[in-house]
């Protein structure tokens, strides 16, 4: 059986939701026969060398690295192998779970598999002795709440999935 | 194929072209001298680090440029059809330019994801016939096409081709738009970004955030104690001004045939629609496209065979910055020769507030174009408006006006045009028009092509045959010589520059 024609592609997609296939026809009459083509994969997703700053947040802690070069000695609160002003090796170094949002956003939508989060709030939070900021979801506070500068503090997921989302930050009640 | 039939004129073949462009000569060049015994003798050319980044190589020309018009969806077209007719309509008309004068070709497009075909850039080499010719498929984020059009360039310069042809595309419509979010934001560091919510916008937004606290908060509303309240009126001014910049490419593209959202809207229009991510709305923000576009590059010893209104790159640009918006360095700002460090004495540069690499790919391609004040030595820019607040950020990045000043800027009217109506004053109108085309805020971006769709508007506007190409001479800017294509990869960890200057006289 031929699929069934569409001049509208919302039409088009609809069909397929539906399971089906279609043919889509353009205003210059051309046909287009349009199927669903699903993919899906499982990565095996290694931490490697980042995989100290997961396994602290499971237990509670926030590590940055430091620049091992004594003239540089850059503090990094998003964690790095390597400095990137010079080069050297870095250490981890524990940093304070108190910052303020350097920036942040109310997010209304996100990618697919966020979709269903929304809404939600992102934050650069910067930290004393720290040189560089940490990328966030910030809780407990809406859009009229925030302002660059708000006081914010450190909550971790007591059962850790091992991701970014293990830690959160929240306004310094 | 570089076959031996090719003619090669030893002699200068543009009667009438401009042959030393005296902004384009190498400063900085100059004599090394060492003793010998007879004396003082000149031996070799030594460059400064000032003139390393100038060309030595061979003279580049645009000789023409094709775009397919960019839509949500092509469904009656795969990526090979469309370049291929991208591709038609560039070499239509032009007789001397055959499939067998181009010695080969650079293809991009950004992601496989979106296409779900590894080596697409192979199928499109194959469906126009190109094979065995020499091919590099590029990708490089948002600034995909902007590479593209630097490495068709490079073939040109190094002597390594005589005749390039640049084409990108992308197909974005085969998956719906918040997966498109996901694999966009793939482009974002797996370990820390993604999964925070894996989407562009929100990092966009966090850096204009972060902007208007610099250059609103800080200046106009310093005066508000209560930062709550400052802060909140700081981001409803930034907002306002943002929305003019849509208006402004959302009407210039009325007059665009190929842009995928013309439409003609109020600054409340732009600020009632739908919220994405404070204080993002939504025609504020490109949107995903289907679409392919080319250019055909050439020597100069055989541009004036294809036409006699040559285009020629006199400048290019790149510059990166970190992947990460967090691992942005909080410095010095590498300066414009119109800037002083002492404009800057308490600014950390760049933060997440700008973008290093924009800055850092102007410099670069106005030094080796021998810009010095693009304002007046620009006649547009085509730039890559992913948003209303980057464009903002990058009228500070490219020198248009101090950092911190992009706002007013914006205000007084001067990225705006002459000839196209806007709902609001714009006294400076016609100083420096950005985004005549609409840029990608109306025209669409379907990645791999967005460069060099920039690259073929820009072609038009220096060639003076916007009205043939646009069935509307609206958007053409009068007597434009000179004009630059700006290339951005998302939260500017890369960007591209290129300078195209009219290369006859009229």
């Amino acid at each position: 059986m031929t699929p069934p024609k569409f001049t509208s592609f919302r039409d088009v997609m609809e069909e397929l939701d539906r399971g089906g296939n279609a043919i889509f026809i353009d205003k210059s009459g051309v046909e287009s026969l349009i199927i669903r083509s699903p993919y899906a994969i499982q990565y095996i997703h290694s931490y490697a060398e980042d995989s100290p700053f997961f396994l602290g947040l499971a237990e509670g802690r926030l590590r940055g690295s430091k620049c091992t070069k004594k003239s540089c000695a850059t503090v990094y609160a998003t964690p790095r192998g390597h400095c990137m002003e010079c080069g050297s090796p870095t250490v981890w170094v524990d940093l304070p779970t108190r910052g303020r949002l350097h920036s942040w956003t109310t997010c209304h939508f996100g990618s697919e598999a966020f979709l269903k989060e929304t809404p939600y709030n992102l934050a650069l939070v910067e930290f004393e002795g720290a040189d560089s900021l940490l990328l966030v979801r910030l809780k407990d506070c809406t859009e009229s709440d925030c302002y660059v500068g708000m006081p914010v503090t450190a909550k971790f997921d007591p059962n850790p999935k091992y991701s970014i989302t293990d830690v959160w930050f929240v306004p310094v009640p | 194929m570089a076959g031996p039939s090719r003619v090669r004129n030893s002699i200068d073949p543009f009667g009438k072209i401009i042959k030393d462009a005296p902004l384009a000569r190498a400063e900085g060049t100059t004599l090394a001298r060492s003793k010998t015994k007879t004396g003082v003798r000149e031996r070799k050319v030594v460059r400064s680090s000032r003139s390393r980044s100038q060309s030595s190589g061979r003279r580049v020309y645009m000789v023409t440029g094709g775009v397919t018009k960019f839509a949500k969806a092509h469904p009656a077209m795969d990526f090979r059809l469309m370049v291929r007719r991208a591709y038609d309509y560039a070499l239509k008309g032009i007789p001397n330019l055959t499939k067998d004068r181009i010695d080969g070709t650079r293809i991009s497009y950004f992601s496989d994801h979106f296409t779900r075909q590894l080596k697409a850039a192979s199928m499109v080499q194959d469906y126009l016939g190109m094979n065995p010719k020499g091919s590099i498929r590029l990708e490089w984020g948002g600034a995909t096409g902007g590479e593209c059009f630097q490495a068709g360039y490079e073939a040109v310069a190094s002597g390594r081709m005589d005749v390039c042809l640049a084409a990108g595309f992308e197909t974005m419509s085969r998956v719906a738009t918040w997966k498109g979010n996901e694999f966009i934001a793939l482009a974002s560091d797996t370990n820390f970004d993604f999964p925070l919510g894996g989407f562009y916008t929100g990092y966009y937004a966090l850096m204009v955030v972060r902007h208007i606290y610099e250059y609103i908060r800080r200046t106009k509303f310093a005066h508000i104690t209560d930062e709550r309240e400052a802060q909140r009126q700081a981001v409803a001014e930034g907002s306002r001004i943002m929305s003019l910049v849509s208006v402004k490419n959302h009407l210039n593209a009325l007059h665009n045939p190929y842009a995928q959202y013309p439409k003609s809207l109020s600054v409340q229009d732009v600020l009632n629609s739908e919220m994405i991510s404070y204080p993002l709305t939504r025609e504020q923000i490109c949107t995903m496209s289907d679409g392919a576009a080319v250019a055909v590059l050439c020597s100069e010893s055989v541009a004036r065979e294809f036409t006699d209104k040559p285009i020629r790159i006199i400048g290019v640009g790149t510059g990166t910055d970190t992947m990460r918006l967090a691992d942005r360095p909080f410095g010095k700002v590498p300066l414009m020769p119109k800037e002083k460090a002492s404009d800057y004495t308490h600014l950390e540069y760049p933060g997440v507030h700008s973008f290093r690499a924009g800055r850092a790919a102007g410099l670069e391609a106005y030094r080796m174009a021998g810009i010095t004040d693009p304002n007046r030595e620009l006649n547009f820019i085509e730039l890559h408006d992913a948003y209303a607040s980057s464009e903002i950020q990058t009228y500070e990045d490219l020198g248009l006006c101090k950092y911190g000043e992009g706002y007013d800027f914006t205000e007084r009217g001067d990225p705006f045009l002459t000839s196209v109506r806007y709902p609001f004053p714009t006294p400076n109108a016609g100083a420096i028009p950005v985004n005549p085309s609409g840029g990608l805020i109306a025209c669409g971006h379907p990645v791999g092509a967005t460069g060099l769709m920039q690259a073929v508007f820009a072609f038009w506007q220096l060639q003076g045959s916007v009205k043939k190409h646009f069935g509307d001479g609206t958007l053409q800017v009068k007597n434009a010589h000179r004009g630059a294509i700006h290339s951005h990869a998302g939260t500017g960890s890369a960007v591209t520059v290129s300078i195209l200057e009219r290369g006859y006289r009229p």
